[in-house]
């Protein structure tokens, strides 16, 4: 077990390093020039030149990467354009909120999946089935951002139950386990689960009523097995591919909730992430993709290593 | 009580949904404590039926069951709860026709052999799994200590069924069900499980129904034959009589039709025609369209059961013409 774990972290660095460099380019490749944005209009070519200079955006780009990994290795990102920060803080507070909103997401979507996608499994072609893949399909289907505004409209406005904006009381950025700021986390939360409530719940559907129809469920009951000990046998099945699944449902959470973090103007990595595009702030937009690419590759490794521990079948060798 | 380790009377299972069938018409057998019988009849003809209906294994809402089954002096049908889960697995077991899919891919064999045994003798894990050592050696397992912590994915198909049988005899049954449990394998370890089963029934004096589409193997193993044909039992009797002195025109094509004394280049003796749909209950003869002897008669109603024995029976009209005419 631990020599394969040491084989896919191994496996992993030639994929980072290929993130790294994709991290790097893509960036390169969009149009506008960075400095644009925070020099005078009226600067001299001289002054920029200058500017350049200090960014390092004077170099070749190869130089440019190796001077970026360089720092990185050493934990620094460099530092913002606009604000002139160290991209290092910023990325990661804000990916540190954008964990926290998509694990609560998970914590909320995941249960509700397995639940909803086993019970679908088990009475399939009922009508609870049947109410199970509407509300599945539903759920993937319905804009999240869009609901996110009518749970706004409905929760925040109108019952005027819970806040609507930002991570806790007065906009603050730290956050602590209290109902002050719990209650900061419910609507976006609750508005990113619903997409991955619908994929779980599809999933492990899909994997219990395959599985229930095999034959050694047939023969678990052959040998006087109780439907309890059935289920547990079905869910050890399942485990593994549901596990990818969730996996990668949460790597998703974590990149792809700009749209709610800039409804709930929550202050996490998307959040971040469309400031630094609109201003062109090339450090920090090379920051938060790379550390939210590597949190993605960082995930696969951990479903990989826990799929090889749950299914024998999965090659350790 | 009859003194009879199985007893089925007038059995008949139903499938209901979207097509009706009728796949058990009016069944009655018996079979003795440590006898084993032959289960013969090809596919559809209600053989793999017969035994989930003996092990209730059928899907509830979805099948008719009437009749009667006694097994070892339990009613059956009426089982439920806990009392079914300690009927299946203690009183009878089974062992089924493709054993890489029969057992669970991610729990070892020794596991799933010591699962059953917990359940039934209430044993402690420890315990169990070295009933599941023993019983891996009895079905002569090389290396049992070894193939204990295999997965099924990690044994060829001869030892899986070696571990099917092992789990399946491993709470000491009185009554084996077996399910083609050579079918899916190659022909040189087929002999070896036949062999391996019948060892083994002699050494736990287990009563055996073994289904088959195979004479060659029903020869092999049984010590009585029950050909099935329909949904419903043609001819019965011990295997000599069957295979000596077939009564049954569908006996008798099925023992033409096989390979052993073909001549090279000859046509194969078929038989015509494919079995009925079992749509509705049959009220003739099932074998009539099929048959070389059939008469107006046969067409009209049920053929008479004749019993020229004991405990040997045909459902023909021609069943004492046969005899008349050798």
């Amino acid at each position: 077990m631990f020599s394969y774990f040491l084989r896919r972290v191994i496996l992993m660095l030639p994929v980072a390093f290929g993130v790294s460099v994709i991290c790097f380019l893509l960036v390169q490749i969009a149009p506008g020039d960075p400095l644009t944005a925070i020099m005078p209009v009226d600067a001299t070519a001289d002054e920029q030149a200058a500017m350049r200079a200090i960014y390092g955006l004077d170099k070749p780009l190869p130089v440019q990467y190796a001077i970026w990994i360089g720092n990185l290795a050493q934990g620094d990102m460099g530092k913002s354009i606009a604000t002139g920060r160290p991209v290092a803080g910023e990325v990661f507070g804000a990916v540190q909120n954008s964990l926290l909103l998509a694990a609560s997401a998970a914590v909320i979507a995941f249960p509700i999946g397995i639940f909803l996608g086993f019970l679908a499994g088990y009475f399939r072609d009922t009508l609870l089935d049947r109410a199970v893949t509407a509300i599945s399909i539903a759920g993937v289907s319905v804009p999240n951002y869009w609901l996110g505004i009518v749970l706004v409209i409905i929760f925040s406005v109108n019952l005027g139950w819970l806040p609507s904006m930002g991570a806790g009381p007065g906009g603050s950025q730290d956050w602590s386990w209290d109902w002050l700021h719990i209650r900061h986390l419910v609507l976006p939360a609750v508005t990113l689960a619903v997409v991955p409530i619908g994929i779980v719940a599809r999933t492990v559907r899909a994997l219990a009523g395959d599985l229930l129809t095999q034959d050694f469920v047939l023969a678990l009951y052959a040998k006087g097995m109780s439907r309890g000990d059935v289920l547990r046998h079905v869910a050890r099945n399942a485990a593994a591919t549901a596990l990818s699944v969730m996996g990668l449902q949460l790597g998703y959470l974590l990149g792809g909730s700009i749209l709610i973090e800039t409804v709930f103007n929550w202050p996490g990595s998307g959040f971040l992430l469309s400031n630094a595009i609109f201003q062109r702030d090339l450090p920090l937009l090379q920051g938060t993709i790379l550390v939210l690419a590597l949190f993605f590759v960082g995930m696969n490794l951990i479903v990989d290593v826990a799929q090889a521990a749950i299914d024998p079948r999965i090659k350790r060798s | 009580m009859t003194g009879n380790l199985v007893d089925i009377r007038n059995l008949n299972v139903r499938f209901t949904g979207a097509r009706t069938v009728h796949a058990i018409n009016d069944l009655t057998l018996t079979l003795k404590q440590g006898e084993t019988l032959a289960l013969l009849g090809e596919s559809g003809s209600g053989k793999s039926v017969t035994l989930k209906t003996l092990l209730r294994l059928l899907p509830p809402k979805r099948t008719q069951i009437d009749g009667e089954i006694e097994v070892n002096g339990v009613d059956v049908l009426t089982l439920s709860g806990k009392k079914l889960q300690a009927y299946r697995g203690e009183e009878v077991s089974m062992v089924f026709q493709e054993p890489g899919l029969a057992l669970d891919p991610v729990y070892t064999v020794g596991d799933q052999i010591a699962e059953s045994v917990m359940r039934h003798k209430g044993v402690r894990k420890e315990e169990a799994l070295s009933t599941a050592l023993d019983m891996l050696r009895r079905v002569r397992i090389p290396s049992p200590e070894r193939r204990l912590r295999n997965y099924p994915h990690e044994l060829s198909g001869g030892m899986l069924q070696r571990v099917m049988i092992a789990l399946a005899l491993a709470c000491r049954p009185r009554l084996l069900l077996a399910d083609e449990p050579t079918t899916a394998l190659d022909a040189t370890v087929q002999i070896q499980i036949l062999l391996l089963l019948r060892d083994l029934q002699r050494e736990f004096g287990m009563g055996v129904i073994f289904v088959t589409h195979d004479i060659g193997v029903a020869v092999e193993v049984s010590e009585r034959i029950a050909v099935m044909y329909a949904g419903q039992i043609v001819e019965e009797g011990t295997t000599r009589e069957v295979i000596k002195d077939p009564r049954h025109p569908y006996t008798r094509g099925l023992l033409a039709a096989n390979l052993h004394d073909a001549a090279r280049g000859a046509r194969l003796n078929a038989i015509p025609g494919a079995p009925p749909s079992l749509d509705t209950r049959p009220d003739a003869c099932s074998f009539a369209p099929r048959c070389p002897l059939a008469e107006p008669a046969c067409r009209a109603a049920l053929p008479p059961v004749h019993v020229p024995s004991d405990r040997r029976r045909v459902a023909c009209i021609h069943a004492n013409a046969f005899v008349a005419a050798e």
